[in-house]
């Protein structure tokens, strides 16, 4: 399926290639720098080419391409589900996945991409397993391995490729037992000038750190599951017992997973954490602008809203700004120019605004457009959706764990149109 | 200079060569030496030139020689290079070979598989026959994931010696066999690789193949779920009514046809038991595995069932911008022959201004589809606000879309084009070129009431500079001359003075403009269009050559072309019809969902066609397969621990019918499963716990 992996920075340099069947020159990514030069902005590459000989599936993570080549017909989806896979696993063993850190590290790079794939077919892509073949590593293993000569690398099967559980590896072992749940949602919203919501949604994702020793089977069960409407699972959970009784049941992998993403049944109305009073206009004469941007807080359930951020990608022939921020610092990038404004923390007895006047580049049109505001945010220890998990159950193991959940909301694609 | 600056070049080539002997032999010496951690190190770089593509077959000598090492990870680095150049160096690599073949028999499963992923992998013709013996023991093996990594083997033969398919395809029928999840998904890729048409090996294994599948890795779903697709479409008989009813209303007279219209349409179990245990991988976290079931349903289901997957599709929209790419070519194709499944959606498909262009055109696209006279108005609106987009390409896609909208949607004609001419005055010139272009074909539609706007666009000429939409005024002046007939001599007096200067579409709709006015405005316009065919007559582009001259025989009456001469009119000015305006995505739905070839809108190489549905559904009985061993035959010291085992599962089963296949997993199973211990088939208590299922 997949042939061959390039890792290409931005600027278009090779620097890592990864071939499982027979070798494939690096040529053959010319059609696809080809395409980025043409797209101009790395997000427009299309993530699939085709090319005389081969196909070119690529996706574009932390600033990297990772292009794969393909020859014969495959559904474009599992290769793109695969990069990210691989992406998340770079992540995963180091920390972060960029050029530095991958060139750093390539022989645990090359290792886990031998395991990842056989004859371009995904043959251990879960954590848990690839972490028992092939250890990640750390200051103090890196320097033991050097003077004992020992090795990252297991020669033993690992339990979960075997077992029905393959997320889960065998002979876990803690001294203090604990499970995290942490129950985040997203808002995703457009606004329109006036304030009115074109388009709100909640997306929420429970993100789980599980450390517990032996084979625990845990069961979570909500408040008020019927707020759910749309809900995608790790593999651990058992679908027919949601079916029947809404409730999460599963043996856990060890560590961090996502155990999963659901969807606020859209009938409820969304509540809009904070509104936005704007003015922003461009005018005929004089070459200049002006901006005006006040936040307030608006359905925030009694909860502080904090690390309030606004980003606007300003029309190219804004040059410079002179604005005043009374809350906050604001930059403007004039390369990209993209303006953020990073507010903090949102107090409602004295709201924060920003204004003052653009300078526009001589001679340039009047902007047809006004830019959106793209808002970020994050309130605690609150669900917008007022999901509430109501307990957490341990089966199939003695010890007590502890255990805790916590609530989070944030802005997602939260827009203003202007 | 330049002399000097080239042997400079040279210079430093040598020199750099040289430093990568100097390096060779150092790595080399490492390679060689007695100290394991030395090996490893010297291991490690040259993985580092394996991957930054730099030459390093030199070392093969000395790298080989490490394939026994004990060191594991020595080892595995060893594997890599080997991997890499054998091919290269296929004499060197056969020294290597007996050690794998010792590997293959070691008790360790692990060292098996490794054993034989290498073997496989080094494409050296000569150890065909080595390879194949391996093959087939490997698909006899105990365990699990050595059978698993020779079903990847069989790939790997089969590419580097294609006359080994037949022997092959005996070792894909036994591996098909295979009750392990893990085998499953690797077989099946197998056979779609080496034998995609041999259906009827799939027949046996149909049903353990539905019921295993949620349990098999997500990988192989989706392998699975896109060859079963294929399978169903050739072995049940179409689910959709609108074909039944045809057939129906079709056949009038004949008794014998009538006869089998007569019986209704039941669902064969099998088709049923398909898309039952595909539709829970919906909530995978895979977005393949999502997408393969949404292209089940799309190309199985009934028509009233598909519609289950629209929010798992629109869920993927949250995920990477890749992964909605694809999600939205599919929606696009979807959407055009079932709007009711997106509709209740449309919001979802509203565009961010962050949205990279290609996500946002798809966006659009899928928002034309969706367009009805409920809803045209919000859609209106939306795409006002995209028409002032910074990105001129999108708002010039947005253009489209409601030239789209207006010809689809009668009751908005008027307001689109009424909108579409206020853009005629905006200051980008992308933005008009493309309402031209769109007004001039919603014109051609309803061309007896705009006669204003031809004129409002013959003023508008002058400013006008893109090629495209200079030629497509030229068209509009020329088709309805007789609307503006003050107007269109003037255009062409005015591009008589231009016309060396312009585009050559630009040229072509000029000489058409002449020569339609000439049949019907000769008096004012003869001489103009005698100077603008003089001008064509020598234009550089033998297309405008070609298209004077052609012009010129046709309405400049003649004594040799007099045949031709009184058509003329006919056929220069004949109605035309108007085009339509349509999806690109209209054809797309030709290749399965889901597929490279959908994406690409192209065959891909190893496509496999969707079949039609058979008229008469092929002998079910097929799929049915033999009895099951009665309990008695088996080893009696075992059979307590059997009875424990097939207590829990009729336990299991009788509180939860399903989730025996879904989420829980008797731990009797699995163990009994990689216990070589167990002198029995390995997989006898699974078909126990199925003939089970079946007698409750």
């Amino acid at each position: 399926m997949i042939h061959s992996l390039f890792l290409i920075n931005h600027t278009g340099d090779i620097f890592l290639e990864k071939h499982w069947k027979s070798v494939i020159s690096r040529s053959v990514c010319d059609y696809f720098f080809e395409a980025k030069e043409k797209a101009v902005d790395p997000e427009n590459v299309p993530p699939v080419l085709q090319t005389p000989h081969h196909y070119l599936i690529t996706i574009y993570r932390g600033k990297l391409f990772f292009l794969s080549v393909i020859q014969t017909e495959v559904p474009p989806l599992f290769v793109i589900e695969f990069l990210h896979r691989v992406a998340d696993t770079f992540q995963d063993y180091f920390g972060e996945c960029s050029e530095v850190i991958i060139k750093d590290n390539v022989v645990t790079v090359y290792e886990l991409l031998e395991e990842m794939l056989d004859n371009g077919f995904p043959l251990a892509t879960e954590s848990n397993v690839l972490k028992e073949m092939i250890r990640p590593p750390t200051i103090l293993r890196s320097v033991v391995n050097t003077l004992t000569g020992s090795s990252n690398v297991g020669d033993t099967l690992p339990t979960g490729q075997l077992s029905n559980i393959p997320w889960r590896r065998a002979g876990v072992k803690y001294t203090n037992n604990e499970a995290y749940f942490d129950v985040i949602e997203e808002i995703d919203a457009i606004l329109d000038k006036s304030g009115t919501t074109v388009f709100a949604e909640i997306q929420g994702v429970i993100e789980a750190c599980v450390r517990l020793t032996g084979m625990p089977d845990l069961t979570l069960s909500f408040m008020n599951p019927r707020l759910l409407d749309d809900v995608s699972f790790h593999p651990c959970v058992r679908f027919k017992r949601w079916e029947s009784e809404r409730v999460l049941s599963f043996i856990p992998p060890d560590g961090n997973f996502t155990l999963m993403t659901y969807h606020v049944s859209s009938q409820n109305l969304v509540a809009i954490p904070v509104y936005v009073k704007q003015n922003i206009s461009f005018f005929e004469t004089g070459n200049c602008g002006r901006l005006d941007i006040t936040i307030g807080p608006k359905q925030t359930m009694g909860k502080t809203v904090e690390g309030l951020m606004v980003t606007v990608h300003m029309p190219k022939a804004v040059l410079s700004t002179n604005l005043t921020a009374s809350q906050g610092n604001y930059t403007y990038d004039l390369a990209t120019k993209v303006l953020v404004w990073d507010v903090g923390k949102l107090n409602p007895q004295k709201l924060p605004n920003l204004r003052g006047s653009l300078s526009m580049q001589a001679g340039a049109p009047k902007p047809e457009e006004n830019p959106s505001l793209n808002i970020d945010l994050k309130i605690q220890q609150l669900a917008i959706s007022g999901l509430k998990v109501s307990r957490l159950d341990m089966y199939g193991e003695k010890y007590k764990p502890f255990k805790g959940v916590k609530y989070v909301t944030k802005a997602g694609k939260f827009q203003v149109r202007t | 200079t330049h002399t000097h600056t080239h042997t400079q070049t040279n210079l430093y080539c040598l020199k750099s060569r040289l430093l990568i002997c100097i390096k060779n032999e150092d790595l080399k010496e490492m390679l060689e030496s007695n100290k394991e951690s030395l090996k490893l190190e010297a291991m490690k770089r040259v993985v580092g030139l394996i991957a930054k593509g730099k030459n390093a077959s030199e070392l093969f000598p000395a790298v080989v020689k490490n394939v026994a090492s004990k060191n594991i990870e020595l080892k595995k680095l060893v594997y890599v290079y080997l991997v890499r150049y054998a091919e290269e160096q296929q004499d060197l690599a056969l020294l290597s070979i007996s050690t794998f073949q010792r590997a293959l028999k070691d008790p360790n499963q692990f060292i098996r598989a490794s054993a034989l992923r290498v073997l496989s992998s080094i494409r050296v013709p000569i150890i065909v026959p080595i390879m194949m013996l391996a093959i087939k023991e490997a698909a006899a093996d105990l365990s699990p994931y050595v059978r698993k990594t020779s079903a990847h083997a069989i790939q790997k033969l089969f590419s580097l010696d294609p006359d080994q398919k037949e022997q092959l395809i005996e070792v894909i029928e036994k591996l098909l066999k295979d009750k392990s999840t893990l085998v499953a998904g690797s077989v099946v890729m197998a056979f779609e690789e080496v034998c995609p048409d041999r259906i009827d090996l799939i027949h046996k294994n149909y049903r353990k193949l539905c019921n295993l599948l949620v349990d098999v890795e997500e990988w192989g779903q989706v392998v699975i779920i896109s060859m079963l697709t294929r399978y169903a479409r050739t072995q049940f008989t179409s689910p959709w009514k609108e074909n039944n009813e045809k057939t129906f209303y079709d056949s009038d007279s004949e008794e014998k046809k009538g006869q089998i219209e007569a019986k209704p349409y039941i669902m064969d179990p099998d088709h049923r038991l398909l898309l039952r245990n595909t539709k829970p991988l919906l909530q995978s976290r895979n977005t393949a595995v999502v997408m393969s079931v949404a292209q089940l349903y799309w190309h199985l289901a009934p028509k009233h069932e598909v519609s289950i997957v629209t929010k798992s599709l629109v869920r993927l929209l949250r995920s990477h911008r890749e992964v909605q790419y694809i999600v939205l070519q599919n929606i696009a194709t979807m959407s055009i022959q079932r709007k009711g499944m997106f509709e209740p959606f449309m919001k979802s498909f509203y565009v961010r201004s962050t949205d990279a262009t290609h996500i946002k055109t798809l966006k659009l696209e899928i928002l034309t589809n969706l367009a009805n006279e409920a809803n045209i108005s919000t859609i209106l609106r939306e795409f006002q606000t995209y028409v002032k987009s910074q990105d001129k390409a999108f708002a010039a896609a947005t253009i489209q879309a409601i030239g789209r909208c207006a010809t689809n949607i009668s009751e908005v004609t008027d307001t689109c084009l009424n909108g579409l001419v206020l853009l005629l005055s905006n200051r980008d010139e992308t933005v008009v070129a493309e309402s031209v272009v769109v007004i001039k074909k919603l014109l051609q539609t309803q061309p007896t009431q705009h006669s204003e706007i031809i004129k409002h666009m013959a003023k508008l000429f002058d400013n006008i500079t893109v090629p495209m939409a200079r030629a497509s005024i030229l068209w509009l002046m020329g088709e309805y001359c007789e609307r503006v007939p003050k107007i269109a001599p003037d255009v062409l007096r005015k591009m008589a003075k231009t016309f060396t200067i312009e585009e050559d579409i630009v040229k072509l709709q000029t000489v058409n403009l002449a020569a339609k006015l000439y049949l019907t405005n000769s008096k004012q316009t003869k001489l103009l269009t005698q100077y603008i065919l003089n001008l064509g007559k020598y234009d550089q582009n033998y297309d405008i050559r070609d298209r004077t001259r052609f012009i010129r025989q046709l309405i400049v009456p003649s004594e040799k072309n007099g045949a031709l001469n009184k058509y003329a009119r006919r056929i220069l000015l004949a109605p035309k019809p108007a085009p339509v305006l349509e999806s690109a995505f209209k054809d797309r739905d030709r290749y399965q969902l889901g597929t490279l070839s959908h994406s690409l809108n192209i065959k891909a190489t190893g496509y496999q066609e969707l079949s039609d549905w058979p008229a008469v559904a092929p002998d079910q009985s097929v799929r049915n397969v033999e009895v099951i061993e009665p309990v008695r035959n088996l080893p009696s010291s075992h059979t307590s621990s059997y009875l424990l085992a097939l207590a829990n599962i009729t336990m299991i089963s009788s509180i939860f019918p399903m989730d025996f296949y879904l989420g829980f997993r008797p731990k009797g199973i699995s163990t009994v499963h990689s216990d070589p211990s167990l002198n029995i088939k390995s997989n006898s208590p699974v078909k126990l716990a199925v003939f089970i299922l079946n007698e409750i």
